[in-house]
């Protein structure tokens, strides 16, 4: 079965990391997921840029309007996101609950369906 | 991150919010700075036990506003009592206290909060440690290490313009739109200021440098949360974090400046670009432009080149041009010359330069940049005295090496030209 894991956390405490911080917190999380790239059962790691980029669009009667800013405005952001394959639930949370070890984020598990791997460009520029 | 320095972060982002709700209630900078410590130490000591508040900010503001309240009430008993409105005042506050924050409300809280170290009587410098004392919550001894200045002189400073504000008497009224509007050109243009006393080469730890940097983007961040609509706050923002993107690259490992065409562009943040380059986008569709945009796209154009001469300069000049119509000064000119240089050659840049000399006979990079055009067009004496005077203004050493090295190759050229004729 594939899943997100959602990352959550109050994007101003986040962005207080200095970027040591932060490179520990991708290391640590990193170890933890090598057993599953072993395996090749894990998914991209998705970290979306800050919510003061989002733009968001609604529907407002018959017109599409657009909005600047996130979906809503919530004390702790969604600001990232990892797919893996797991065998089931209880694996998925195991292997969540050691990547988060020592932070204070919220994770939510989402079982997922895929309807179209898609393509993205071959030369993909990654997060540094 | 263990439990103190997880608090740690989450004391310093509650910050602005929690002392611009705090600094309402109490209508004083002092005042609240002392609930707001209170509510931290409490807060040290109570969150490794119970764990986190689901809303930190709102919790430092009841507990900080409580505690001063019960410390106001003391005083009250020991001195005389405060007049009758501020009693009245700090009353209607507790009671609307228990309510959760307005969102309203907190907007213009903030706002204000960063408006307070804007006022136009406090010089650049001021302002900065105002603003970094105040609102970022950076100690007296890390500003003076920025300003390289003593911490008694820092202290001395602050204190100063806490003062000056305090008699400015800035309103709490909920500000209309305009007054708002103006409001946040303060802010965004003393934001501006931290950012670029980071920035410059100027003096100061390295360190405490990319903090100043790192600080005035947070505050931006924080600032087009509360407007999110805003498109110079979002061109604010993308401007600094795409200049901040370079930083690993602008200093060589003896500290000297590596010119932008010098640089090592795989050093360069890819994630401030990539969000740079998103908030310039986001912001143009507003079709409003404005000298942070602009100043902006600029600095996109910049990043998007994987190397030096994928420049698109042509661009880079019109947008030059777009900012010397809004915002005309010598040092706009001065930098159009730089892309007229690149993009259409030396001989019309040196036209744009030579005017400026007047306005601009104290600028090092009028100097440098006058003494660079004049060498490309072959005039190496002319060149000589122009750098000279530019080695004579430099602020860092690292300025004054640049420069050394074009007279260096200026008189490799000259020995070499002397050998061809």
């Amino acid at each position: 079965m594939l899943y997100a894991i959602l990352c959550y956390h109050d994007e101003d405490v986040v962005e207080s990391w200095t970027k040591e911080e932060d490179d520990a917190v991708l290391a640590k999380r990193q170890k933890v997921q090598q057993a599953l790239v072993d395996e090749g059962r894990m998914g991209p790691s998705i970290r979306l840029v800050p919510t003061t980029a989002a733009t968001t669009i609604r529907a407002s009667g018959n017109e599409q309007i657009v909005i600047d800013g996130p979906f809503a405005e919530t004390k702790e952001q969604l600001l990232g996101f990892y797919i893996v394959d797991c065998r089931n639930l209880e694996e998925v949370i195991d292997f969540a609950k050691r990547m988060k070890e020592g932070e204070s984020c919220t994770f939510e598990i989402r079982p997922l369906r895929i309807f179209n791997t898609g393509e993205l460009p071959e030369k993909i520029e990654l997060a540094g | 991150m263990n439990d103190i320095a997880w608090i740690e972060k989450a004391l310093a982002a509650a910050r602005p919010q929690a002392m611009a709700a705090l600094l309402r209630y109490f209508r004083d900078l002092d005042r609240a700075e002392e609930a707001f410590q209170e509510a931290c130490l409490r807060a040290m000591k109570n969150w490794p036990e119970k764990g986190p508040p689901r809303d930190p900010a709102a919790w430092l503001i009841f507990v900080g506003r409580n505690a001063a309240l019960d410390a106001v009430r003391r005083d009250a008993r020991n001195t005389q009592l405060p007049s009758d409105d501020v009693l009245s005042d700090l009353d209607d506050a507790e009671a609307g206290m228990a309510e959760r924050l307005d969102d309203a409300h907190y907007r213009d809280d903030i706002l204000r909060l960063m408006f307070i170290c804007c006022h136009p009587d406090l010089p650049a410098t001021q302002q900065i440690a105002l603003a970094l004392r105040i609102v970022s919550g950076l100690s007296v001894r890390e500003i003076a290490s920025a300003f390289l200045a003593n911490e008694k002189a820092v202290e001395q400073r602050i204190t100063r313009a806490k003062r000056r504000v305090a008699d400015a008497n800035i309103p709490y009224a909920t500000p209309g739109p305009a007054e708002r509007a103006e409001r946040l050109g303060a802010v965004a243009a003393m934001i501006y200021l931290v950012f670029n006393e980071g920035y410059s080469a100027s003096g100061g730890e390295a360190h405490i440098k990319t903090q100043l940097c790192d600080e005035a983007i947070r505050l931006a961040r924080l600032l087009l949360r509360l407007f999110p609509t805003e498109p110079e706050i979002m061109g604010l923002l993308a401007l600094m974090l795409l200049n901040h993107a370079r930083t690993p690259a602008r200093l060589d490992e003896d500290g000297q400046i590596v010119l932008l065409e010098d640089q090592d562009r795989s050093l360069w943040n890819s994630n401030f670009i990539a969000e740079g380059i998103a908030l310039v986008d986001k912001a143009m569709r507003h079709r409003e432009p404005g000298p942070y945009q602009i100043q902006a796209a600029i600095a996109a154009l910049h990043a998007h080149a994987k190397a030096p001469k994928d420049t698109d300069w042509q661009e880079i000049e019109l947008l030059y041009r777009m900012l010397e119509r809004l915002q005309p000064s010598p040092v706009v000119t001065l930098n159009r010359a730089v892309a007229v240089f690149k993009a259409h050659g030396a001989a019309p840049a040196l036209e744009l330069v030579e005017p400026l000399e007047e306005r601009l006979s104290n600028y090092f990079y009028f100097h440098g940049l006058r003494g660079a055009l004049l060498m490309e067009l072959g005039r190496g004496n002319d060149a000589r005295i122009s750098f000279d005077k530019a080695i004579s203004l430099a602020r860092t050493p690292a300025e004054a090496t640049h420069i050394r090295q074009h007279i260096d190759r200026l008189t490799g050229d000259g020995s070499k030209r002397q050998e061809a004729g």
